[in-house]
């Protein structure tokens, strides 16, 4: 390559728009090296460059919407969360939680000199540009040029001007130059001084297209269509206690109520996995015990992790190792979110009933609902106003929120009972909380005509509870490994548990990634992949979703 | 895209008849227009006999009528195109409601219509709403080298003119030739019959479509007008969807896009299409 091509090189950095490309609840459409590029700012202003593509039919980002802290697309309201890009709901899958694997692809932004700045490299962590120091920079007219980069670029160098150019090599024959200026004019001056230096550009860019146009044009650059990897890590795995692959520090440590501490969670490396409402993560002692916590985050909001954690009077070490041996500035391993707790976004109306520390997955679908305008109330049972949690986050929900503090059994199951007799065909309602009031809520709920299906409880799966009369046993035919699949799990959680390495893409029977042969025994289908000759055939199986017939399952592994 | 449009020579596309134009709309001028590639021009005579010459070759290509719109083969003309019995009935309204125009291919169009879960997003207040979002579980399947896919129910916020409440509405759909698709959707004032709903999809290049919208419906109130201009706003709520869509081909490894169970229906389709060879206005399969 030689001197004049590397302003096509795709590890260096380049400006991609002036920062006040991405104004509040905006989606800015760059191109860089031929690649289209959804730029967004969420509101705690985060930059988010990412490819400009829905990963579920193609369509562009930037004709979605910036809600904030997620990004949604136009066509069929897919949302994803800012910083990673990781896919959060899915509407018309309102029970289902999405696959971690459904993630974008997200490139690493800067604003410096009045610019935002991005790489598309793979090639491991770059230094940012160099910074021109240009602290009070009056960002110019941006202009685009009908030329190749490089050609631009040359002749900006020769051209006498006060500012400093910036050139972004949109592909191969197209570029922008940004300029920005060494100090913000005065008022008064800043209309004219915009003006000078339009017409020079202006003058620039004629001169330059001339010269190009006796020029060959250029092939356009192309841009590989990428697969969506599977990936290994960040794929829900219920069982999996060595499951640790993310580390966090502990950014604060306070206390949120009467024996609760709330933790803040920080990424060490990457950016952490997009919290969905509901979803729990694996919180690795120091004292070699693991405990699950719900995410207080509401949907898409990954910039740090909060937990709560209640000091547990009969603590066998895990939450009294939180409360007095954790310190700000630890570094914790925890797994990445699981959501068992998936919340419809789909309801009429929806009920929130949260007891004590119950409160933590409750919080982040109060949040969530409250964001995007959908009905909801949130009942949080305490002793006292000391006892209630996150109390001032409860109080921003303003009239969603409703507290009970202090009720005795009796008057927490009448309140429940009140509760539960409104309800409609499209209401749901959410319950965590103590043992007695989940069978209070539940016998309520019966009582008063609530479908099954339209009432969910929280619940950590546990090793020991696992119905034995729909589980089976996994042989591989290649490895000899012979592995037991519980109620609950999943083949291809399992096969991955015992280090077999699996392919996944969608992990709702929809993509055929996860098929395997099937030697003997008779699957189970229950994806949506296979056509039904396959089906009947029987020799494949979607390993995400469908289980054995048969006591025992042979695959070709 | 730069140079010219590939002429199509996927054998599987050629052999097919293809949609050119709608009955009423020939000139004895004629007009001109692609397909597959290749400059065509069409038009009748006086005696009201239609005809299609490929203006590359020079040369006049086979021809045939139905569901009131004009098809062309460029390779060897099947013997019949598939069948609409509704379209025999009587007392059906057969229309054309457009041929409009639009910067995507073939097989986008397609599965963009027999997709369900954009109904609340692009469609909102007349075909869904949020947040009745949900597409509930259905079967698709190949039936008779067809694709169909029965069972399709979605809460629909305006299900007739007489209705002042939504209400799930049924739906079947068939996708009967790789850039052809229907839909089936109960007569609101007689159960036991269907609406016939069509899109005939004309690939000027692979990444140019127009789309002839048909109409086969039983109702004795509206008029064509009426008709014709709700068929053309949903289809103009749904065009620049398509024209945002990237790559415009249709990618056939499943793993280019993420499909969900919604999609049902479009992963037989695309499996459909690999089984039938197709290559022409798809990226295929690695």
């Amino acid at each position: 390559m030689t001197d004049d091509n590397q302003i096509l090189d795709a590890d260096r950095w380049f400006p991609i728009g002036r920062t006040d490309d991405a104004p509040f609840r905006h989606v800015h459409q760059a191109k860089l090296l031929g690649r289209e590029l959804a730029v967004w700012r969420a509101d705690d202003g985060f930059v988010n460059v990412w490819d400009n593509r829905c990963l579920h039919r193609g369509v562009r980002l930037t004709v979605g919407m910036n809600e904030g802290v997620e990004l949604r697309c136009l066509y069929h309201g897919w949302r994803y969360a800012s910083r990673t890009g990781g896919c959060t709901y899915i509407p018309a899958h309102p029970a289902d939680a999405p696959a971690q694997t459904i993630c974008n692809r997200t490139f690493p932004a800067v604003e410096r000199d009045g610019l935002i700045w991005t790489t598309l490299g793979d090639n491991g962590p770059h230094e940012p540009p160099p910074e021109a120091g240009l602290d009070n920079a009056f960002a110019l007219r941006s202009l685009p040029f009908s030329a190749a980069p490089d050609l631009v670029r040359r002749h900006l160098e020769a051209t006498d001007s006060s500012a400093r150019f910036f050139v972004q090599p949109v592909d191969a024959h197209e570029c922008v130059v940004h300029s920005v200026l060494l100090e913000t004019p005065a008022a008064d001056e800043q209309i004219s001084t915009w003006r000078h230096h339009a017409d020079t550009l202006t003058g620039v860019r004629d001169e330059v297209e001339a010269i190009a146009a006796r020029l060959p044009t250029p092939e356009p650059l192309t841009v590989a269509l990428e697969r969506i990897e599977p990936r290994e890590q960040g794929v829900p795995m219920p069982r999996a206690r060595t499951d640790a692959q993310l580390r966090v520090t502990i950014a604060r440590k306070w206390t949120t109520a009467t024996g609760v501490v709330a933790l803040e969670l920080e990424s060490i490396d990457d950016p952490l996995p997009a919290p969905q409402p509901g979803s729990h993560i694996d919180v690795h002692l120091p004292n070699g015990l693991v405990r699950q916590y719900s995410l207080t985050n509401r949907s898409g909001d990954a910039a740090n992790y909060v937990i709560g954690v209640k000091l547990e009077p009969e603590s066998r070490g895990g939450s009294s190792c939180v409360h007095d041996v954790l310190r700000e500035g630890d570094v914790v391993a925890i797994s990445a979110p699981r959501n068992n707790f998936t919340l419809r976004r789909d309801a009429s109306h929806t009920t929130l009933i949260a007891g004590g520390i119950g409160l933590t997955p409750l919080l982040a679908m109060a949040e969530t609902l409250h964001d995007s305008g959908l009905s909801y109330t949130l009942h949080a049972f305490a002793q006292s106003t000391d006892h209630l949690a996150f109390a001032d986050r409860i109080a921003d929900l303003g009239e969603g929120a409703v507290t009970h503090l202090g009720a005795s059994p009796a008057e927490t199951g009448a309140a429940l009972d009140t509760i539960l007799a409104a309800r409609d065909d499209d209401s749901h309602v959410y319950i965590c909380g103590p043992g007695p009031m989940l069978d209070a809520a539940r016998t309520n709920a019966e009582a008063h005509g609530w479908p099954d299906a339209s009432v969910h409880f929280e619940y950590f799966r546990n090793d020991t509870e696992i119905d034995d009369s729909t589980s089976f046993t996994l042989s591989l035919a290649r490895s000899g490994l012979t592995l037991s699949v519980g109620a609950g799990e999943t083949i291809l959680e399992v096969l991955r548990s015992a280090g077999v390495a699996m392919p996944s893409s969608c992990e709702q029977g929809a993509c055929g990634t996860c098929v395997v042969g099937v030697v003997s025994g008779t699957p189970l289908h229950q994806d949506v992949y296979l056509n039904p000759s396959e089906r009947a055939a029987g020799d494949r199986i979607a390993t995400c979703v469908s289980r054995s017939a048969d006591t025992e399952l042979v695959l070709d592994l | 895209m730069s140079g010219s449009p590939r002429a199509c020579a996927d054998p599987a596309i050629l052999n097919l008849w293809h949609p050119v134009a709608a009955i009423p709309e020939l000139t004895v001028a004629g007009d001109t227009s692609m397909l597959l590639g290749s400059r065509i021009a069409y038009g009748t005579n006086d005696g009201l006999e239609p005809w299609v010459r490929r203006l590359d070759t020079d040369a006049s290509v086979p021809v045939r009528i139905e569901f009131g719109f004009l098809w062309a083969c460029f390779g060897d003309p099947p013997d019949s195109l598939f069948e609409i019995p509704e379209a025999a009935e009587p007392d059906r309204r057969i229309l054309n409601a457009g041929s409009i125009k639009v910067a995507t291919s073939a097989p986008r169009a397609v599965e963009n219509f027999l997709d369900m879960g954009h109904f609340p997003y692009v469609h909102t207040g007349i075909l869904g709403e949020e947040p009745r979002t949900e597409v509930v579980e259905y079967r698709a399947a190949l039936e008779n080298d067809e694709v169909w896919a029965r069972d399709c129910q979605f809460y629909q916020p305006v299900a007739s003119a007489a209705a002042d409440a939504g209400q799930m509405t049924d739906y079947t759909y068939r996708v009967p030739h790789p850039y052809c698709v229907l839909l089936y959707k109960s007569v609101p004032t007689d159960p036991s019959r269907r609406d016939v709903i069509g899109l005939f999809v004309q690939a000027m290049t692979e990444e140019t479509i127009r789309a002839h919208n048909f109409i086969c419906m039983v109702d004795e109130t509206t008029s064509d007008t009426g008709l014709r201009r709700f068929q053309q706003m949903i289809f103009s709520q749904d065009k620049p969807i398509l024209e945002n869509q990237h790559p415009k081909r249709l990618p056939l490894d499943p793993r280019i896009e993420t499909p969900i169970r919604a999609d049902q229906s479009a992963i037989v389709y695309r499996r459909w299409l690999i089984d039938m060879g197709v290559t022409y206005a798809v990226i295929p399969a690695a």
